[in-house]
């Protein structure tokens, strides 16, 4: 106990970090879900619908086989740099994640006084997610690498290089945000969102700097990888990329990091563009605090409709229990107290939700880039429009007579 | 104010082995990799000096953007093992000593020097702000700044007209 009382900071921490791992493990698991379930009815599929009701255990199973499936390791490999891949690839992507304020600064843990939805608070969180993602193409590069093998070996090299072009669109379409905001601070760029035009309309950047969001959000899905831009794992190209030799739960760290990315980049893009924690209505709307509790409890009565005339025998049985768990977490959430607490971590999650449907949305319609377009679009098209972005946005700043005509 | 002690044990010793480790590794990557290590425990060496920001910048700059070049190049390339060779004899025995004697003399300079004097009193460590930085960077220093930039500029410039193929 004596430890516990010394260092209440150290163990608050610790704690954030373990629930917070948790969450986004789970979100992880349920990522992958959702985008089998999407993508399934944008092809006018059923999706994963046995493992559980409308497939819900369907993450728990694939990780449990993956758990159990045989570690080979191909006896021609790089041994260390084979095995470091995959530890790289994931832990980074995790540590991201952990820079994130999901609600405001403002709601403290009751006893230690710590913000109680960010685990940190730092003047260049921004400077720091970049600096992560940007040691994150060694998992992907050492990968191709160290398997010793054709295709992976060009699936590091095209992921590297597709990785290090799209980096610098992705960073000079965030500086015009960033001279917008006038600081590193994610909790300042959001702040600073606050207000509205007209009363109505949020001051979120994404309205002045839509340029910019256009740039980012595109060089984002270009660096995590996903389709249009999934040319390190182009299956018709090269089996499967960089983890081709990968097997059991390396090959799902690769995947778990992947769906980590994507998580990071949307949370940047929420942080960044769109008022992270900030509610889209204005102050006076009183009764939106009581929107989280609607939905869950709208969504219970949906499920309770389900399993009464849908689910039949063990499904039902599972159905019930998530009918039961929104339901009671919906009413929950309608408590006053409780529903003031989770305004900022609602709104976050909820645009995050919005914009990975997005990624999702786009991985069910397009088709992929041809190698040598990717490169020319990133160079000749995305790097310029971000970079003229950023010079006109300089320019409005230095001369407010720009602004008020 | 044992923790920063212990990180800061931590991150040296990592350095100090990362870069015996870049020289005696025979595989190109390996040496890559040892170097990025050096690079990341610098970084949060300079984190514990109070200097968040060119501790982000090297890690961005450095791990993130140079080395990732020297590794996608030692990929390309598909470089083998490097060859050992004897050490010879000049190295053995003048080189090893007169190492040693620089070590002994750096080690001692910085034990007497004022600026191990005003270690530890925590003077250096409150952080820095980048705006604070900036200002620094974008007045006072203007000109070596950009006169450093022009410079980097003029090697890459060079670089590529080496490397560019005849007509």
């Amino acid at each position: 106990m004596g430890f516990i009382t010394q260092h209440p900071v150290l163990v608050a921490s610790v704690i954030k970090i373990a629930v917070l791992l948790f969450i986004v493990m789970t979100a992880l698991a349920y990522l992958t879900w959702a985008e089998r379930k999407i993508i399934a009815h944008i092809q006018s599929r059923w999706g994963p619908y046995f493992v559980g009701a409308h497939g819900l255990l369907q993450p728990l199973a694939d990780g449990l086989k993956f758990l159990f499936k045989e570690d080979i390791t191909p006896p021609v490999t790089d041994r260390l740099v084979y095995t470091l891949a995959p530890f790289l690839a994931l832990s980074l992507a995790l540590t991201a994640i952990a820079l994130i304020p999901f609600g405001p600064p403002s709601v403290l843990i009751p006893v230690v006084g710590q913000q109680a939805w960010s685990i940190t608070d730092i003047n260049i969180g921004l400077l720091l997610v970049f600096a992560i993602t940007a040691i994150g193409v060694y998992g992907v590069a050492l990968a191709g690498w160290s398997s010793n093998s054709k295709y992976p070996l060009m699936g590091g090299l095209r992921s590297s290089a597709q990785m290090i072009s799209y980096e610098v669109s992705l960073t000079m379409s965030v500086v015009g945000v960033v001279l917008l905001a006038g600081t590193l601070n994610f909790n300042e760029i959001i702040k600073g969102q606050s207000g509205y035009w007209f009363h109505f309309i949020p001051r979120w950047h994404v309205i002045p700097q839509v340029i910019g969001f256009l740039c980012y959000f595109t060089a984002a899905i270009a660096e995590t990888n996903r389709v249009p831009f999934d040319l390190p794992e182009a299956e018709t190209e090269l089996v499967a990329g960089f983890h081709t030799e990968y097997s059991s739960f390396k090959f799902a760290m690769f995947f778990m990091a992947e769906y980590a990315n994507m998580i990071t980049v949307s949370c940047l893009a929420t942080i960044l563009f769109f008022g992270g924690w900030l509610s889209p209505f204005p102050d006076s709307w009183k009764w939106q605090i009581f929107l989280p509790g609607a939905g869950l409890v709208l969504l219970g009565i949906y499920c309770a409709y389900d399993t009464l005339t849908e689910m039949r025998g063990i499904a039902r049985l599972q159905l019930a229990v998530v009918t039961l768990l929104a339901l009671g977490g919906g009413l929950l959430c309608l408590y006053p107290p409780v529903a003031q607490v989770i305004q900022g971590p609602f709104w976050f999650t909820t645009k995050i939700l919005v914009i990975l449907f997005f990624y999702i949305w786009m991985r069910g319609t397009l088709p992929r880039f041809r190698y040598d377009q990717l490169m020319s679009f990133g160079w000749k098209l995305l790097l310029p429009v971000s970079l003229a972005n950023l010079v006109v946005t300089a320019f409005v700043m230095i001369w407010p007579w720009l602004r008020h005509g | 104010m044992i923790l920063p002690l212990i990180i800061f044990s931590l991150c040296a010793l990592l350095a100090v082995g990362g870069a015996v480790a870049l020289i005696l590794s025979r595989e190109p990557i390996h040496s890559a990799l040892a170097l990025i290590l050096v690079m990341v425990s610098l970084a949060v060496l300079y984190l514990l000096l109070g200097a968040p920001f060119v501790a982000a910048v090297q890690i961005i700059v450095y791990a993130g953007a140079i080395m990732v070049l020297f590794v996608f190049v030692i990929m390309l390339l598909n470089m083998e093992a490097e060859e050992r060779t004897d050490f010879s004899k000049i190295a053995k025995f003048v080189g090893v000593p007169l190492g040693l004697v620089l070590i002994v003399w750096a080690a001692y300079w910085l034990a007497h020097s004022p600026a191990a004097s005003a270690m530890g009193t925590g003077a250096a460590m409150e952080p820095s702000s980048t705006r604070e930085l900036s200002k620094q960077l974008f007045r006072q220093y203007l000109f070596p700044f950009e006169a450093t930039s022009i410079l980097i500029l003029i090697a890459l410039l060079g670089a590529l007209v080496m490397a560019r193929k005849e007509e």
